[in-house]
């Protein structure tokens, strides 16, 4: 079946089974392979993605419910090739990464609260990753790094869209 | 890929949408997809056509329709969520509504999606059902409205037949009297499925007098329980602690409670009677924090 996607702002035509999930579309058809496979049925957070904005399960999904959206990738989030956006920059600086797997997922529900709350609480933090799971269960890290983030972002003059 | 093949249509209207339905038995509708797609990646569901409904736009919106609080079938969870009308005319919905799923799931998850699945643990068919809420249902002889009780007949079953689709949601709103609502749930982690959860609705008059009382249980039952004992119990009361805490437990002592491995049924009942006890608790303490509406 066609598929249309807005893929990290550019348009991507695919021809995909109807039973082929998005994140496996993203995985195995777009090679954007920061979209993490985990549990595969909506447990664990690691193939978040944003659609239209919104965090959503990547693997709750099938491509072709996804035609016509707009998809939103880790891939998307730093500014330029071998930078980091301030998001990024805040969990390397708290140690927020661990073994890596969860942190697309948490980049991603973090970038999605900070642009709709840019003073978000611990409370408002904590509520926000609460559907990701760290298996190194490095939450303090990773609230830590969100915090660290909200503050750099509000001092700075980038708004969120640079977060 | 995990699901087992299947064919895939967005019908343009809920007719032709049930007509799909009619025409193959194995066809099944998709809304958010938040249970149906973990139970075909586990091969639970394997259905020959999903049918995608979530985009209908006769099937969206909020709509006041002063007795009743009218939410289209696939209207996603957040929508409601985050909706003024639903904070202030169905305030019982606004309270449950953080407690399903997660936040990336109640993106996707719809209002009827839920209610039309009927999962015993499921938050919005436990507001439905303890305000006395109706679903309506397009079938193929045409539609009708089914009042909350009777649509969900047991875990995952409902009245809707074959070829049928749950187009809105009633919540019904309280004309008079100072409305306060509680919603508690205990869960083995944030946002799991309900061991046990509670739902309360309190009108008072002004000298603080209990005019109105609804508690629902869910989680604990094959279905949404409305613990009616407890509601006639309070009206005409103060509803203090000691008449709560007595209505709350004589009610959990009625309930017909399953066991599963996760809980057993002495452990629900007596979580019912706490979480209800607590929700009506504090339904009263908002409700007397009210003014009385002008």
């Amino acid at each position: 079946m066609k598929v249309e996607l807005q893929v990290n702002g550019t348009r991507r035509v695919l021809d995909v089974e109807p039973r082929m999930t998005l994140v496996d579309c993203l995985r195995e058809k777009l090679d954007l392979n920061g979209v993490h496979t985990g549990c595969e049925h909506g447990i664990c957070g690691a193939c978040t993605v944003l659609i239209d904005g919104e965090p959503a399960r990547a693997c709750l999904m099938f491509a072709v419910q996804a035609d016509g959206y707009a998809i939103t990738t880790v891939e998307s989030l730093a500014p330029a090739p071998g930078e980091l956006s301030v998001i990024q920059d805040a969990f390397c600086e708290t140690h927020g990464t661990q073994c890596g797997f969860c942190t697309p997922g948490m980049l991603l529900v973090a970038h999605a609260l900070l642009k709709r709350n840019p003073e978000p609480t611990r409370a408002d933090i904590v509520e926000a990753i609460s559907g990701n799971i760290c298996r190194c269960t490095g939450y303090g890290q990773i609230v830590e790094a969100i915090a660290l983030a909200a503050r750099r972002l509000a001092g700075s003059n980038l708004g969120t869209e640079g977060g | 890929m995990k699901a087992a093949p299947f064919d895939y249509v967005r019908p343009a209207t809920v007719e032709a949408a049930c007509a799909r339905l009619a025409a193959d038995a194995d066809a099944v509708i998709i809304a958010g997809g938040q249970t149906l797609v973990p139970m075909m990646a586990m091969r639970l569901a394997r259905p020959s056509c999903l049918v995608d409904i979530a985009r209908l736009a006769e099937l969206q919106g909020i709509r006041d329709d002063g007795d009743a609080i009218v939410i289209g079938a696939a209207t996603r969870q957040v929508t409601a969520a985050e909706s003024a009308t639903v904070a202030a005319k169905a305030p019982l919905l606004a309270a449950a509504l953080p407690f399903v799923g997660h936040a990336a799931t109640r993106t996707r998850g719809t209002v009827g999606g839920s209610v039309a699945n009927a999962d015993p643990a499921a938050e919005i068919a436990l507001v439905l059902t303890t305000l006395r809420g109706s679903i309506m249902l397009r079938e193929p002889a045409g539609s009708r409205r089914v009042a909350a009780d009777a649509f969900f007949v047991g875990p995952m079953v409902t009245a809707a037949t074959q070829g049928s689709c749950v187009t809105a949601i009633h919540f019904p709103v309280w004309q008079t009297g100072r409305i306060g609502v509680g919603f508690e749930e205990i869960s083995a982690r944030r946002s799991d499925f309900a061991l046990v959860a509670a739902a309360a609705q309190v009108a008072l008059d002004a000298s603080g007098r209990c005019t109105a009382c609804a508690l629902g249980i869910g989680g604990a039952c094959a279905v949404p329980c409305r613990v009616d004992s407890a509601g006639e119990a309070l009206v005409g009361s103060v509803m203090s602690d000691k008449e709560i805490i007595d209505a709350a437990r004589a009610g959990a002592d009625a309930l017909d409670i399953m066991s599963s491995p996760h809980a057993s049924d002495a452990y629900r009942r007596r979580a019912a009677a706490t979480l209800g006890a607590r929700a009506l608790t504090r339904a009263r303490d908002q409700a007397a924090r009210h003014g009385l509406p002008a």
